[in-house]
């Protein structure tokens, strides 16, 4: 007796070609299938907005004039921004600005990162509590400090009466062109210190404790081991940290504009948020495009350096 | 049997995607600023969506982001709003980039008429370009800068007493700015029922519009003009003319005298705040606040009082206009019931329940109605400042001109940086420059 299936079946010989035929793709080529969905993604969203915005900015297009028409303008998007004072001042301000957040923030932190890697009892909880600041959202953290700021109800200008006894109404810190630049570097201070103090206890945590030990045993003082040890063995960590958060402050917005909106005047309008103004307020799109990158170039060149420095570091 | 049931499910399925189809066509949504006068709109809509079936959906945003947010959306061609309630300076962007509809033939065949409309409301929110017939949108939440003041506080015996002595006349609502200068030097730092007080609240904010707005609401009464009104975007002499630097320096002034501590970048919101916690004697703010005041516990009913924007030394008195007009999105996929929506709001029974919900009609019929003045404490004061409005630019590079002059005005006011002269100096340098690149110069 024959049976014959109500349902034809596959023919054998054919799946094995199938499966014969993907075997026989060489490994790059299965390499190449699995890379290529990430490349064309990041063409898709990297590289041809990259594109695009060096070819606005070689152009007068303004997206809030879509029938107007768009002229070849060459270099000289470039030239107005690179001659532009308010552009300078808001490098300036920038420059203010990253040079004494990441001052501060290294110097906090690691101090920090030292003192929480003694052991002592309490410890996780002071880690916690010490991290909770960057675990919120800028917006929230520059809405809540123009409250602590606040002449007259805000606790940061009690803080400073109760210690130095001036009038807490007297004096305004983010209304104040003096007082402003500083009020912003204390606020992003206090948000991301706990960062750099967490790079900076996992450098600390990865130095072997047998080299302390060898140390001891030579007479090392622990101001010598700490200079010849602790820093050397943490500074790539140090390097790490002082990369991250100079790209993030280099690029400042959300935290700056809700403390300050880039006031009073222009003091604190860093180059983000002029930037913004130029694109989205008053849609010079050419010229933003230029400032743009402009911009990229910059931070890309001096991260490519700093990379290579800390290489070097590291490699030592 | 089982063929019965697969009819009636198609027939099911049919009906059901007919109705969806149905209804996602007769959704429109509404873009606006998310402030009071949005709530009432809403509670008014109900009644469109009751008569005609049509849903209605909004998208509001806050003011210091709604130009931000809608402008995108206008320029990039986006496709959710059906009805923008724009601010009025949009308009001739909107017009001249076609992101609004010409409204022209659908007022003629609805028999609206914009002569029924309060004349400034008509140029301000619905013509472009202006004093020319040609109208984008529907005059539709009148509002203009003026003042509201500490009614219980003005009139204390002791205060007044004290007033009267120091400086010669009765403490009462301020008709000139001199008056408002001194009010508010009489009662900054004051101690008021164990608290202390300041002056008034102005306009400071730098990121959108606020300081603008402030300055621009006490230059106009000082002799400030945007152009030689003979020869279009001629500004020489007239935007920094004598008069506008005077002006410019009474602001500055009255911010350095008169307002509480930490005022560098207060607007609205700011404002608001300020006067419902008993902080000033005197708030600068547009009309639409006015209804929350007058309902306020702490500063509802007899407490506040409202007054007009004062004169300028020269007895001239103008008021920076706000407000908005409702128009149709050149983009929507529902403009017929977009226009729909427009005819019904026109109504003159639609516009005098828009004032009593809280919304500032622009209709005469509705103003000009015997009992509109009585029908609110704050009514004629509205009445009399829209008598006197003046706008900003609403050229279409009005965002870039309006940046131009926050950023002189807060570096000037705020910042302390150099003189009133060189800022106005400066801002029509920047301006010029602006109409040169637009080709208007």
């Amino acid at each position: 007796m024959t049976f014959e299936p109500r349902h034809p079946v596959a023919d054998p010989s054919q799946k094995q070609t199938f499966r014969h035929r993907l075997s026989g793709l060489s490994d790059r080529t299965i390499a190449w299938i699995f890379v290529a969905p990430s490349i064309a993604l990041l063409l898709a969203i990297n590289i041809f907005p990259l594109i695009w915005t060096i070819r606005l900015s070689l152009t007068n297009f303004r997206t809030n004039r879509p029938y107007a028409p768009v002229k070849w303008v060459g270099l000289q998007n470039y030239r107005d921004v690179l001659s532009d004072v308010g552009v300078w001042h808001s490098m300036l301000a920038t420059a203010h600005f990253l040079f004494w957040t990441l001052f501060f923030q290294v110097l906090i932190g690691f101090t920090l990162a030292y003192l929480i890697n003694k052991k002592f009892r309490g410890n996780d909880l002071w880690t916690t509590i010490i991290v909770l600041p960057m675990m919120l959202s800028p917006a929230v953290v520059g809405n809540f400090w123009t409250f602590l700021y606040q002449p007259q109800i805000g606790l940061f200008n009690y803080f400073i009466a109760f210690f130095t006894g001036i009038d807490p109404s007297s004096f305004s810190m983010i209304g104040d062109v003096s007082l402003a630049p500083w009020a912003i570097v204390i606020v992003d201070t206090w948000m991301w210190t706990p960062f750099v103090m967490l790079i900076c206890l996992a450098g600390l945590r990865a130095i072997p404790e047998s080299i302390y030990e060898a140390a001891e045993c030579d007479r090392a003082s622990r101001w010598r081991q700490f200079w010849t040890i602790t820093i050397p063995m943490v500074l790539p960590f140090l390097m790490l940290a002082v990369l991250f958060r100079g790209i993030e402050n280099f690029k400042m917005f959300d935290l700056v504009v809700q403390l300050t909106g880039g006031g009073p005047g222009d003091t604190t309008q860093l180059t983000s948020i002029n930037l913004k103004r130029e694109a989205f307020e008053k849609w010079h799109t050419g010229y933003a495009s230029a400032y743009a990158v402009i911009l990229f170039v910059t931070v890309f060149g001096l991260a490519s350096i700093y990379v290579k420095a800390l290489n070097k570091v590291k490699d030592r | 049997m089982r063929r019965g049931i697969f009819r009636a499910a198609v027939l099911a399925a049919a009906a059901m995607l007919a109705s969806t189809g149905l209804a996602k066509a007769k959704d429109l949504t509404l873009c606006w600023a998310a402030w009071d006068p949005a709530n009432a709109l809403v509670e008014l809509s109900k009644d469109f969506t009751a008569q005609t079936g049509v849903n209605m959906k909004f998208e509001f945003v806050p003011w210091t982001s709604f130009a931000d947010r809608f402008l995108n959306e206008l320029n990039s061609g986006g496709h959710l709003c059906d009805l923008m309630i724009g601010d009025s300076q949009w308009i001739g962007g909107a017009a001249e980039n076609r992101q609004y509809v010409k409204l022209n033939d659908f007022f003629d065949k609805n028999s609206i008429k914009m002569d029924d409309f309060i004349p400034a409301t008509v140029v301000g929110y619905s013509e472009w370009p202006k004093n020319t017939p040609n109208y984008w949108a529907l005059p539709a939440m009148g509002d203009v800068v003026a003042w509201t003041y500490r009614k219980d506080w003005f009139s204390r015996p002791e205060l007044q007493a004290e007033f009267k002595a120091k400086y010669g006349w009765d403490l009462a609502p301020p008709t000139t700015f001199d008056q408002l200068k001194q009010i508010g030097e009489f009662f900054q730092g004051r101690e008021i029922d164990g608290k202390k007080v300041y002056g008034a609240s102005i306009y400071t904010e730098r990121g959108s519009e606020g300081i603008t707005m402030g300055a621009m609401d006490v230059l106009y009464s000082f002799g400030f003009k945007y152009e030689n009104p003979d020869k279009p975007y001629d500004m020489q002499g007239f935007v920094n003319s004598a008069g506008a630097v005077k002006g410019l320096e009474f602001y500055k002034a009255l911010y350095d005298c008169c307002t509480p501590p930490g005022s560098s970048n207060g607007y609205m919101t700011e404002g608001i705040d300020a006067f419902k916690s008993g902080q000033v004697a005197m708030q600068m703010n547009f009309t639409f606040t006015w209804p929350g005041f007058n309902t306020d516990a702490n500063v509802g009913g007899d407490k506040t009082g409202y007054f007009v924007n004062p004169k300028g030394p020269d007895g001239e008195q103008f008021a920076q206009l706000g407000g908005q007009g409702i128009s149709v999105v050149a983009n929507s996929e529902n403009k017929d019931e977009a226009l729909q929506y427009i005819k019904w709001f026109a109504q003159s029974k639609v516009q005098a329940n828009w004032w009593k919900l809280g919304g500032y009609s622009c209709l005469k019929s509705v103003v000009d109605d015997p009992g509109f003045v009585s029908s609110q404490p704050y009514a004629e004061a509205f009445l009399n400042s829209m008598a006197i409005v003046k706008d900003f630019w609403a050229e279409p590079s009005y965002a870039t001109l309006l940046q131009q002059s926050q950023a002189r005005f807060h570096d000037y006011v705020v910042a302390g940086q150099g003189t009133a002269k060189e800022a106005l100096d400066g801002l029509l340098k920047d301006w010029t420059a602006t109409f040169k690149e637009d080709g208007k110069l």
